[in-house]
Formats: structure tokens, sequence, C-alpha cells
């Protein structure tokens, strides 16, 4: 009975991981924004850090970059991952998409901004591969295509990560949908495969990736890392110019920082709520589309450009992980040539010492990270299939609080509190800070398979004399190991590619790769920016393969538990 | 409504495999205009799998050959899409998104124009199943047999040169599936379609009131 206790805790025990540490950080944003922090001396309300904020020369561009960046990357990505669906749903490759993508889904943002960086710089590969014989080049052009003043290489950047997760969104929520069906009646009709796609499967599926598409809109938003990387630098995106304070050596910055944070929650929240007001347009909009019956073939055409520019995104994070890869073996590598002039691990060695404790770092708050989580959602789906009551709407916005919330609008009274308490910098501190972020996504992509486990494998054993604590060790997690595993992996990933909530909740003091990567973005030698990002996108890839594969050896020959993978 | 255009259904020497085994002998049939012909089997013997050759929506794992004519038209190779080919199944798959009136402006040909002269063939549609003043209701408010006459309404006002008929009595009890089975026959017959149905039930197979055509289990 005891046990069944703790269990029913669970769920109010995961919230409150979730939300009151957030709402504690937002409370400590808000009250300094409007000048109250007793600890440096602000003892009153007042609305200095909002006129310091004013006052800074780029605060007008500051903010429609950031507006204009977040907008332009989540919307291409909402635009090209439908046209990629449209088009490329009836193809049998589908089924194995997300083995395709998942290797771009594990890789942190951060690795894949600077491989980017290097692929379009002006002294990077593409230029590199079309130099001199076809641009005459033999040295790299003087024009900023890294950190362009409009931020079209973020814009890029965003691009690449968050068309293949909505894809991914979008495959997994079409199982709700009886796709097959009414595409056969929709083809019988007379629409083309694309228009049939557009009009009546997308307009069902929408409600279930709404909260998806607005995750991507928050962190285009409001991303640090790959703007630091990829970004305009003066002036930077509202986050960036926020970081950039919080951390200045000169506390009074703190002021217009928290002012800088709680500006780009607002911004967050009003753009979320003029997408929610244009949702409805384009229903009303699309309802006339589709009754008037048109059979035309722009549909088609359209989704087929999208999947065309989607593949060269596809190709551009391919290139751009392998380019880190190529650089961290490089001995010498001079402009313009396409490949290093010699190679060798030289470079990798040198690098092992200091590469080691960061490594060593990421691992270890990954996997702890990833252990509590899993706890975490495990009690929570077993007390919810014991109740037989399903989590509702509010436990998925629930989820998807650390999500939409902008990081530098809740991290930076976070580290306030943690300070307070000591306990800022500690490894406990990072893993907590990490557990906000890896839990939402264990818990998204553990709930599906684990809500469709047949019950009466568990009425079966349970008949047959079995404890419900049995029943859960012995009968479901094997059953459902694969999709455990792949939870974690994907957990993983995301702790491992957490750069603001290592920095803040570090203080500056616990390095991971991805720290370490982002720190040397700013000029360090090539060879070792690629040796980071090549680690970092190795440890989540190693996770995910043996998610893959430990089940498939475990099960050699059990056939029938194929379906569950 | 009648058309003079309608010409017969042709499957020639049609034949479908699954992983080398033979799931469908070479089949050979015409179907006339106005005619229905029904073939008959168990489940599980490639009834449904023929239908969706001839409408062009086969699963790729099934590997058939022969092919499907509409009077002197080859459709074999053509896309779903470009058939002309009406469907109806056992579920009646209404798009839970769209009103009763916009399931059935969805399959409105474009060359219908105007709004309110799109409104007026699908309220003359409606009023034809019954369903006068529908329009604007929700399909889950609607009752099965309601809702299976707006099935087939709307595969109608798509104006195909075919009808195919994958087992569409089988969810209703049987009052309701006696008189929508009359409803179908009716409408097929009075455009003149060549209709081919697919089912177990031998009381269907009498209803259709044509020719016969017995399928084994392979």
């Amino acid at each position: 009975m005891r046990r069944r206790g703790v269990l029913r805790a669970a769920p109010a025990l995961t919230v409150g991981i979730l939300l009151l540490p957030i709402a504690a950080g937002l409370v400590g944003t808000l009250l300094p924004a409007f000048g109250y922090l007793p600890a440096i001396g602000g003892h009153t309300f007042n609305l200095d850090g909002w006129r310091r904020l004013a006052d800074y020369p780029g605060f007008g561009t500051s903010v429609a970059i950031t507006v204009g960046t977040g907008l332009l990357a989540s919307s291409l990505a909402v635009i090209l991952a439908f046209g990629f669906c449209a088009s490329m749903h009836d193809r049998p490759s589908m089924r194995r998409l997300g083995a395709w993508l998942a290797p771009i889904l594990s890789t942190p943002h951060s690795a894949i901004a600077l491989g980017l960086a290097f692929l379009i710089a002006p002294s990077g590969w593409i230029v590199r591969a079309l130099s001199p014989w076809l641009t005459g080049w033999t040295l790299p052009p003087d024009v900023a295509t890294v950190g362009d003043p409009a931020g079209i290489a973020l814009v890029l950047g965003l691009l690449l990560k968050e068309v293949p997760y909505l894809i991914l969104m979008i495959v997994s929520a079409l199982n709700q949908v009886p796709a097959r069906a009414h595409l056969v009646i929709a083809r019988a009709l007379g629409y083309g495969p694309a228009e049939a796609w557009l009009k009546t499967i997308l307009p069902q599926l929408y409600p279930q990736i709404r909260l998806p598409i607005y995750a991507v809109i928050a962190f285009s938003l409001s991303v640090v890392d790959v703007a630091l990387i990829l970004g305009p630098s003066n002036p930077p995106p509202l986050a960036v110019l926020a970081v950039r304070w919080f951390s200045d050596a000169d506390i009074q910055f703190y002021f217009p920082a928290a002012a800088a944070a709680t500006l780009l929650l607002l911004l967050v929240i009003g753009i979320l709520i003029v997408w929610h007001g244009l949702e409805r347009c384009a229903m009303l909009v699309g309802r006339r589309w589709i009754a008037r019956g048109g059979r035309s073939g722009m549909a088609t055409m359209a989704a087929a450009m999208a999947t065309l520019m989607f593949g060269v995104a596809f190709a551009l994070s391919v290139l751009a992980i392998v380019g880190m890869a190529v650089w961290s073996v490089a001995d010498q590598w001079r402009f313009p040539d396409a490949l290093p002039q010699a190679w060798s691990l030289a470079n990798w060695m040198r690098r092992l010492d200091s590469l080691a404790e960061p490594a060593w770092i990421t691992v270890i708050v990954g996997a702890l990270a990833t252990g509590v989580a899993l706890c975490l959602v495990l009690a929570c789906l077993e007390n919810e299939s014991r109740g037989h009551r399903r989590a509702g709407a509010a436990a998925l916005w629930t989820l998807y609080v650390p999500l939409l919330v902008p990081q530098v609008a809740f991290l930076f009274g976070a580290q306030v509190l943690l300070v307070r308490m000591n306990l800022d910098g500690t490894l406990a501190a990072v893993v907590w800070a990490h557990l906000v972020f890896v839990l939402p996504y264990l818990f998204l992509s553990l709930a599906d398979p684990w809500r469709a486990f047949d019950p009466r494998y568990a009425q079966t054993a349970a008949s047959l004399g079995a404890s419900r604590t049995r029943v859960f060790v012995a009968v479901k997690l094997p059953i459902l190991l694969q999709p455990v595993l792949i939870a974690c992996a994907v957990a993983f990933a995301v702790s491992v590619g957490q750069y603001l909530p290592t920095v803040f909740a570090g203080n500056g003091r616990v390095a991971t790769l991805t720290t370490e990567a982002v720190t040397l973005a700013a000029g360090a030698d090539r060879r070792v920016i690629g040796a980071y990002a090549v680690a970092q996108a190795l440890f989540p890839l190693i996770a995910y393969v043996g998610a893959v594969l430990l089940p498939v050896l475990l099960f050699a020959n059990r056939r029938g538990l194929r379906g569950y993978r | 409504m009648k058309r003079a255009s309608l010409e017969p259904l042709h499957l020639v020497g049609v034949r479908v495999e699954l992983a080398g085994q033979e799931l469908i002998p070479p089949l050979t049939i015409e179907v006339e205009p106005g005619e229905c012909v029904t073939i008959m089997g168990p489940s599980g013997c490639g009834k449904s799998t023929l239908l969706a050759f001839i409408s062009g929506t086969i699963d790729p794992v099934f590997r058939a050959t022969g092919r499907v004519t509409i009077g002197a038209r080859d459709i074999t190779m053509l896309p779903p899409e470009r058939r002309h080919i009406g469907i109806q199944f056992q579920d009646d798959l209404l798009f839970p998104h769209l009103s009763v009136g916009d399931n059935m402006a969805f399959a409105l040909p474009a060359a219908v124009l105007g709004r309110a002269g799109r409104r007026a063939r699908i309220d003359q549609a409606l009023a034809e199943a019954d369903l006068s003043g529908f329009a604007d209701r929700d399909p889950a408010t609607l009752s099965g047999g309601q809702r299976a006459r707006v099935a087939l309404m709307r595969t109608l006002l798509s104006e195909p040169h075919v009808l195919l008929l994958d087992e569409p009595f089988n969810k209703l009890d049987a009052q309701l599936r006696h008189d929508f089975r009359r409803f179908v026959f009716e409408h097929a017959a009075e455009r003149g379609l060549p209709t081919l149905l697919v089912t177990h039930d031998a009381t269907d197979a009498e209803a259709a009131g044509g020719r016969m055509i017995g399928l084994a289990r392979p």
C-alpha cells in the first residue's frame, strides 16, 4: 500500500519539479526588471532597468531581429515540414524516416550551428569547393555570411533542426488520424496526393502538433547558443543581449538584463497569441479553399518545392557535421583547397586531455537527468494506467511550459535562488536545470507507446498471480524496452545540447562539451572547434544506436516484439 | 442526372499475387453501364485488394497484373485521382473537420462555379438522401444510416464514371442495411453507373440483382 502512495504522488511531484522552479525563476526575473533586488541594492520598484534597456543604442534593431528571425525561422520550418509530409506521405521510405532523422535530431543545436558556420563562411567549405576554378578567389571574399546583421545565417541554423523536429512530430501525430483511408477517399474524389494531404489530413492533424509548433516559435525567438554562433552580435537578438548583461562584471547591468528577459517573455506571449489568431483565420480561409472543390496541380508543385528545400537543408546539416569531423582530423587545410592537404589524429591526441573532463561531466549530467526523469515519467505513466485515468490537456500544457517560456526569462531568477541556497555551480543544480527540459521530452516520447500497451497482457499476468510490481518489472518493462530506451536516448540528447541552463545553474563553473564548444566558437582554431562539435554529436548518437541495438540483441529471437519498436 | 457518356468497366486478365502466392486468379469481367456485378468471397480472399487495384490505391506489397479499362480508355497506369472511380467503404469516412455540406463541396467538381450554385447542387443531393437542411451539421452528430447516405452522395457528387462498393453495408444493422442497400442500388442504376460490389454476404449479392462471381480463399 505504501508504494501505491508513492506512485499516487508522482504526478504532483513531477508537476512541482517542472513548475515551481520556473515560477520562482520568473518572479526572480520580474522583480529585478522593476528595480527590486535587495542583494545588490535594489530596494524600491522603479523603471530604471527598462529605461536603460530602451536607451541601448541598438534596442530597436535588437527587437526587430528577434521578432524577424524568430518568425521567419518558425514559419519557414512549419511550411517546409508540411510541404515535405504532403508530398512524401505515400512513399514507402517514410516508414524508415525516423531512422534518417535521428542523427540530425540527436545532434545538439550548437554542434550543427558550428558546422553550418564553417559551411557558409567566406572561407568555408562551400566557397572552397567552388574556388578558385569557378569563383577565381584565392583569398576568402570579404562578406559577412555568418553573423550577418539581418540574421539570415541564424534563420538557416534554426531551420536545420526545426524542420526535422516538426516532421517527426507530424509523423507521430499521424497515428491518431485514419490517414490512409481518408487519403484513398480524397484521391478517388479526384485530388492529387499532396493536395489530398493538405486538405484532408493536415486540418485533422493540426490540433495535435499545435504545441510542438508553439515550442518551435518560442525557441526561435529566445535561442541563445545558436544566436551566439550564427546570429548578429551588434546588436544581438534580445536573448543574447540579456545574457550578455547578466554576465557583465558590473552587477548594475542586472536590472536592464532582467528587463530585456521580461520583454522577451512578453514578446513570446504576444506572438503566440497572434499566431493563434492567424490559425483561426487560416481555418476559415482553408474551409473556403476546400469547399471550392478545386483540383489543381499547384499544391503538388508547392509541396515538391518545399521538399526540395528540405532536401537542401538536410544535406547542409549532414555536411555541417561531416565538415566538423574533417576539420578535427585535418593537419593543414589552406584556403581554397576543398580538402585538407594533410590528415592526422594528432589534433585529437592533443585535445583528449582537455576534452575528457567536459565529456565526463556531459555524460554524468545527462545520465543523472535522464535517470531521474525516467523514474518520474514511469511512475506517472504507471499511476495513470493503474488509475485508468489519462492525463488531460492541462497536463500536456504543463509539460510544454519549460519549452514555451524563454529560458533566459526564468533561468536568471532561478540562479539568484540557487545562489541564495548556496547550490549554484554544483553538479546537482545543473542536473536539476537539465531535468526541467529533459523530463518533458522523455514523457512526450514515451507516453504514446506506453499508452498503446495492450492492457490484457497485464490482466493475464495478474490472473496468473503476479503482483502489480512484478507485472511492471517482468511484463511491461521488457515488452516496452525499445520505446523506453529510445525515450532515454532522446532525453540524453536533450541534456547534452543544453547550453544556457548549464551556464546559469553551473554559474560558469560546470563545463560541458556544449558550453565549451559555444565558448570556443568565437575564434578558436577550427580544428579545436571540430573536435568539440564531433564529440557533442557523438555521445547522443552512441546513446541512440545503443537504444536501437540493445533490444535487438536481447530479443533477437522474439519476432512478436517487433510491433513495439 | 443521367449522362450519356458512361461506358463499360472492363477488367482484362487481372491477377494479384502476394509474396509469390496467387491471391486472385486471372479475372476478366465486363460491367455494363447501369449493371451491378457482385464478387462474392470469404474474408481474406482478396476482394478488397481487387478494388484497390481498380481504383489505383493497391499496396505495393501486392504484385498485380492485367488491365483496367473504361470504354476504350486504359486507366491501369493512371494515378487514382485521374480515374474517376467512386468508391464506398464500410466506414463512411466523412472528414471530421468539415461540415456535412463541406464534405460534399469537397467532392463537387470545381467546374460548378459560384457559392450559390454549389450550395444548390449540395442541397439537392442532400434532399435526395432525405437529409434536407443537414448541410451545416457536424458529421459526428448524424446517425450511422445518415452518415452512410451522406458518404454515398459525396461519392456521386464527384461525378464518377464507375462505382466500386467495398462491403459498404457491413456495419449497418438489419433494417438500415436493407434501406441503405436499396438507396445505393437505386442511385447507381438511376445514374447508369457500371457498379462492382464485393461482399461475403449472400443477401447483399441478391439485392444487387446482377451477375455474381465467386472468389475462393487462395
